[in-house]
């Protein structure tokens, strides 16, 4: 028999990244031969290696954004200066919504402005990480809208709804749930919010993008933000908050069918 | 070897693990941004010829770090792995996209050390010394998130399915 050393969980997670001399994984091996519910576990470890090899790997080959390049290259700093320029480019990065926040703040703006402004922008990322993907474009179709809605409302904790907004020329491709982006500073959790997505027949999309608001906030006029390329209409209604975005249509032809969804949601 | 060269080379590996470490792409990119920018103002304490790429990597982390504790209140844990929904016929990538949800709901901690491991292939002391933690914290942490895991992705324990509305 053998002579080993006790076998600890280290062993055994570094057995799972095949991380061990040759003599000590023989050990391993002739004890999991003993304990196949351990030697399953082990399995699943390193099959979760692989699906996160394959999940991530991706982003390898995406073209690095030029922004990060520019930084890469540009070498070592003087402190200060590095902090000027640093605030500069993370200025630039940020973008017009985030300096419009920015502003807000300093400004003393309402809350609800402020509010609405991270509203759009949280609507824009999501339209841009989202809108562009061909195959999953949605987490649940329209095909199956009945559970699509269900499981929206159920997960923010208020009945939400997809507008039809085929009188436009918009048909529903679907919709999934992201998660929200809270308020540290004020100690407010994120709940999650739901994302609706709409085609054209060109293939224009638009995204809606619904969130819970604490307490009935009344309802705001549409207001109108742009990040980036994306325009985003977004207003709050009682106790929701919505955004409209697209980066496919100019402001008018967006007004447009912001305005259905408003009306599609305020029979 | 001119150290920019070197740098441009790793964005790609930083925005991988940046983007497993914080979900989303664009908040991923301000990561690796706001890593590069603090990598050059830092870069007197790098040592010439030792790894630049753990170094890197433990730049980020505190990077990392100090945004977290900057938005702790929003950090949100549960052990209830969210609904899974019935997809319309897409069941190629159903595993990996399950993965994708049970990755964020690791703890901050445990998901740095299973992606180190993982996605860069780091050595269990290159962890440790990554994140300036001790060896035996990598492996406990390292178990933890790997069982944790496995507990979503099998949809235990508790986690409630939802059945399809009609």
């Amino acid at each position: 028999m053998t002579t080993e050393l006790p076998i600890t969980e280290a062993d055994l997670q570094a057995y799972a990244d095949g991380r061990l001399a040759e003599g000590r994984r023989a050990e391993i091996v002739a004890w999991l031969a003993m304990r196949p519910e351990e030697a399953e576990r082990l399995a699943q470890y390193r099959g979760q290696g692989e699906l996160l090899r394959a999940l991530y790997d991706p982003v390898l080959d995406e073209p690095v954004p030029k922004r990060l390049r520019t930084v890469a290259r540009r070498g070592p700093r003087l402190r200060n200066l590095a902090r000027v320029a640093g605030w500069v480019a993370l200025g630039a990065a940020l973008g017009a919504i985030a300096g419009w926040e920015l502003r807000a703040l300093e400004s003393g703006t309402p809350p609800a402005l402020a509010e609405g402004a991270s509203i759009a922008r949280s609507a824009a990322v999501a339209h841009v990480t989202y809108s562009p993907e061909v195959r999953h474009p949605v987490e649940v179709g329209a095909d199956q809208e009945a559970h699509l809605v269900a499981w929206l409302s159920k997960r923010l904790g208020a009945p939400v709804r997809a507008p039809a907004l085929d009188a436009v020329g918009f048909s529903l491709i679907g919709g999934r749930l992201l998660p929200g982006d809270g308020d540290a500073a004020a100690g407010v959790n994120p709940s999650p919010v739901a994302q609706f997505m709409y085609q054209s027949a060109k293939g224009q999309r638009v995204t809606l993008y619904v969130r819970t608001e604490a307490g009935d906030q009344g309802e705001t006029a549409f207001r109108f933000a742009r990040e980036g390329n994306v325009r985003v209409f977004y207003w709050i209604d009682r106790n929701f908050g919505y955004a409209l975005s697209t980066a496919d249509m100019d402001r008018p032809e967006l007004l447009r069918v912001a305005n259905l969804v408003y009306k599609q949601l305020n029979p | 070897m001119d150290e920019r060269r070197a740098i441009v080379d790793l964005i790609p590996r930083l925005r991988r693990y940046a983007r497993a470490l914080v979900g989303d792409r664009a908040a991923a990119d301000d990561l690796v941004q706001d890593t590069l920018e603090r990598a050059w103002i830092k870069f007197h304490l790098y040592r010439d010829g030792t790894d630049l790429r753990a170094w890197l990597f433990t730049v980020m982390h505190n990077v990392h770090v100090n945004r977290i504790r900057a938005t702790r209140a929003t950090d949100v844990l549960d052990d209830e792995m969210p609904e899974m929904a019935q997809r319309p016929a897409q069941g190629d990538s159903l595993m990996v996209r399950d993965l994708d949800r049970a990755i964020v709901r690791l703890p901050d901690e445990q998901r740095a050390v299973l992606l180190l491991v993982a996605l860069e292939d780091m050595s269990y002391d290159e962890v440790a010394r990554t994140l300036g933690i001790p060896i035996g914290t990598v492996m406990s942490r390292l178990s933890r998130a790997r069982e944790k895991l496995r507990t979503m992705m099998l949809g235990l324990p508790g986690a409630a399915k939802l059945t399809v509305v009609k």
